[in-house]
């Protein structure tokens, strides 16, 4: 596989949830696409379905949630694969790290156990050989003292160190893809940078790519190459990064970037807000998602569905009817402060 | 001894639970109660050789009478003291192993239609609800009155009619785990359903089912001497249940025959019981225990 072909490649993903007969659609049709050692940030609301995209990925969806489309990893479509095909590919080629690193992880075994375990899942390799690469692991996501910390069950490690675990056993068989759902949501601030910090030290070393799920805006702008905004289970804008911050074009992504707080922005200055909230699944109304909630919406936008276009550099795409009008290029760029 | 059995703990938790059993006193109660009565049974072929059905004596003497028959003799002549110590043997042996296949047949079933849901939990609740609405007592004498009374057939009969409650509780405990970040976080490493469920679910819902293990043993002791007590006791060993039964008949003149028996099946019965409540506050459930 050539370096610049992507690893993970999204086509037209629908997840909908069966209610008796009906069906209840949570994310239309969205596609993206991540190359090796590439981060790309899928941000948005609660609700929007990032983290449903993210369980459907890695065959999660629970049992009344169906998913169409194509997902393809390296060379297969996984999307709907079952059983045993599935568990194959799980860990070994794409692994997932999850909010809360305290309930995903056993409390009654070791956490040098739990990485063996992961090991051996996939590697047929001796018990021996299996510990030093767990203990190499311990070591490799910096965990001070590997050793003494191999034989300690998790409710003795700190949180910050819990998810240093999670993410040695989602390394124990060099996954192609990483996807990290709200990795660092449960953290400190200070321990959720070394966190992302240490995950993008991990891509750069072994060329993975990181799908990181988040409503954190900084983070984004910190450790994400491209974005993919998302609300009410569309995909509103995607492009680089450093673009969308520099000159976001959907409106509802301007007032997620005019949202954030800001030092030095006047400190009894209140918090720009989105008014309103998202739509519930049963009740997205025609047309533009966001047209209730958007400052610039016109009649157009209540009655007809935008779809992406290509805005600007040849990566950039909004789903908005009326950017170009919001675009006005004198317009200073939101600043970024991360 | 075969009581121990049904109290499996992990390494470096046992001496910590132990420790938590220890402070508190209803707790401590159950635990001497219980050492009384499985050191009785352990220690009875070294006290009482022989054959403790044996006649060794003249019938219906006091407790206290003879020296050499310390709580009596029955009115065939056997020594009571011998077969409440031959008894525990065998009460503590039909509980554990009773138990034991209750444990078996209700975490599998439990486990099986948590973690699988759809038409397998549907089809293994309805047969456990179905289990459940046959009164257990008649259920478990029928099996025996069907099969002729002897160890193994009580030993079964009590573990079939055991488990339904047990299946409910893992089933509950597996679905609580089922969907939870654990059983996900082991599903994106790759592990199979059995790793999932034999590594990740069963030893976190160890607790409560410990919990009804010692109340199962309790009242499996409970079942085999209702059972002896009516007649359905092997008889080739000696039951308490059975010892009690025969007392009955003369109870107005010589009530110890039947009390002190009673009393053994009270002191194993209240301790097991005991221990119950002790592990339930030292395992630190939060839930109710049916």
């Amino acid at each position: 596989m050539s370096a610049d072909s992507p690893v993970l490649q999204v086509e037209d993903l629908r997840i909908a949830f069966r209610e008796g007969a009906a069906e209840r659609a949570a994310v239309h049709g969205i596609g993206f696409s991540v190359a090796a050692g590439e981060t790309l940030a899928i941000v948005g609301e609660s609700g929007c379905g990032k983290s449903l995209t993210a369980f459907a990925l890695l065959g999660l969806l629970p049992g009344n949630a169906r998913a169409r489309g194509r997902v393809r990893l390296e060379d297969h479509d996984i999307l709907g694969l079952q059983g045993e095909a599935m568990r194959r590919l799980r860990g070994a080629r794409i692994a997932m790290i999850f909010q809360e690193p305290m309930t995903a992880l056993n409390p009654v075994l070791t956490v040098g156990a739990q990485i063996v375990e992961a090991i051996r899942e996939h590697d047929a390799v001796s018990a021996a050989e299996a510990r030093a690469r767990a203990g190499a692991l311990l070591a490799r996501v910096r965990i001070p003292d590997p050793e003494r910390r191999f034989v300690e069950y998790p409710h003795q490690l700190s949180g910050g160190m819990r998810q240093r675990v999670m993410i040695a056993m989602a390394l124990a068989c060099s996954p192609a893809v990483l996807v990290a759902d709200e990795p660092t949501t449960a953290l400190d601030v200070t321990v959720q940078a070394e966190i992302l910090d240490l995950i993008d030290d991990l891509r750069r070393e072994t060329g993975m790519a990181v799908v990181l799920i988040t409503h954190d805006l900084g983070l984004v702008a910190e450790h994400a190459d491209r974005v993919l905004v998302m609300y009410a289970g569309r995909a509103v804008e995607t492009g680089s990064a450093a673009s969308l911050f520099a000159t976001p074009r959907h409106p509802y992504t301007r007032g997620l970037i005019a949202a954030r707080p800001r030092i030095g922005s006047g400190a009894r200055q209140r918090l720009a807000e989105i008014p309103g909230q998202v739509p519930s699944l049963g009740a997205v109304p025609r047309g533009c998602a966001f047209a209730p909630r958007c400052p610039a919406a016109g009649a157009p936008c209540r009655e007809t569905l935008p779809l992406l276009e290509a805005a600007g550099a040849a990566a950039e795409r909004v789903a908005c009817l009326r950017w170009k009008d919001l675009h006005a290029p004198e317009q200073s760029p939101v600043s970024l402060d991360a | 001894m075969a009581g121990v059995l049904t109290l499996p703990a992990t390494g470096p938790r046992r001496v910590g639970l132990l420790a938590r059993l220890a402070r508190r006193p209803s707790a401590c109660i159950g635990l001497v109660l219980l050492g009384l009565v499985a050191g009785a049974g352990l220690a009875a072929p070294v006290l009482f050789p022989g054959d403790p059905l044996d006649m060794v004596g003249a019938p219906l003497q006091w407790p206290g009478t003879d020296p050499a028959f310390p709580l009596g003799t029955d009115m065939l002549g056997r020594d009571i003291a011998a077969g409440i110590a031959h008894g525990a043997r065998i009460s503590l042996m039909i509980g554990a192993v009773a138990t034991l296949v209750a444990l078996v047949i209700g975490v599998g079933i439990g486990a099986a239609a948590g973690y699988y849901g759809g038409h397998i939990e549907a089809a293994l609740m309805r047969l456990t609800e179905l289990f459940q609405t046959i009164p257990p007592f008649l259920f478990t004498l029928a099996i025996v009155a069907v099969l002729q009374p002897s160890i193994p057939t009580i030993v079964l009969a009590i573990g079939l009619t055991g488990w339904p409650a047990l299946a409910r509780l893992v089933r509950a405990e597996v679905l609580r785990l089922r969907d939870g970040e654990l059983v996900q976080s082991s599903i994106v490493i790759g592990a199979s359903d059995a790793r999932i469920i034999g590594l990740h679910i069963l030893p976190n819902v160890l607790a409560p089912v410990i919990v009804s293990a010692s109340i199962l043993v309790a009242n499996a002791i409970l079942t085999e001497s209702s059972l002896a007590f009516l007649g359905l006791g092997d008889p080739n060993v000696v039951s308490w249940g059975a010892m009690v039964g025969a007392g009955r008949e003369v109870i107005r003149t010589d009530w110890f025959v039947a009390a002190a028996p009673g009393l053994a099946i009270v002191a194993a019965v209240l301790a097991l019981n005991l221990l119950g409540d002790g592990l339930n506050d030292a395992l630190d459930l939060k839930r109710e225990l049916r």
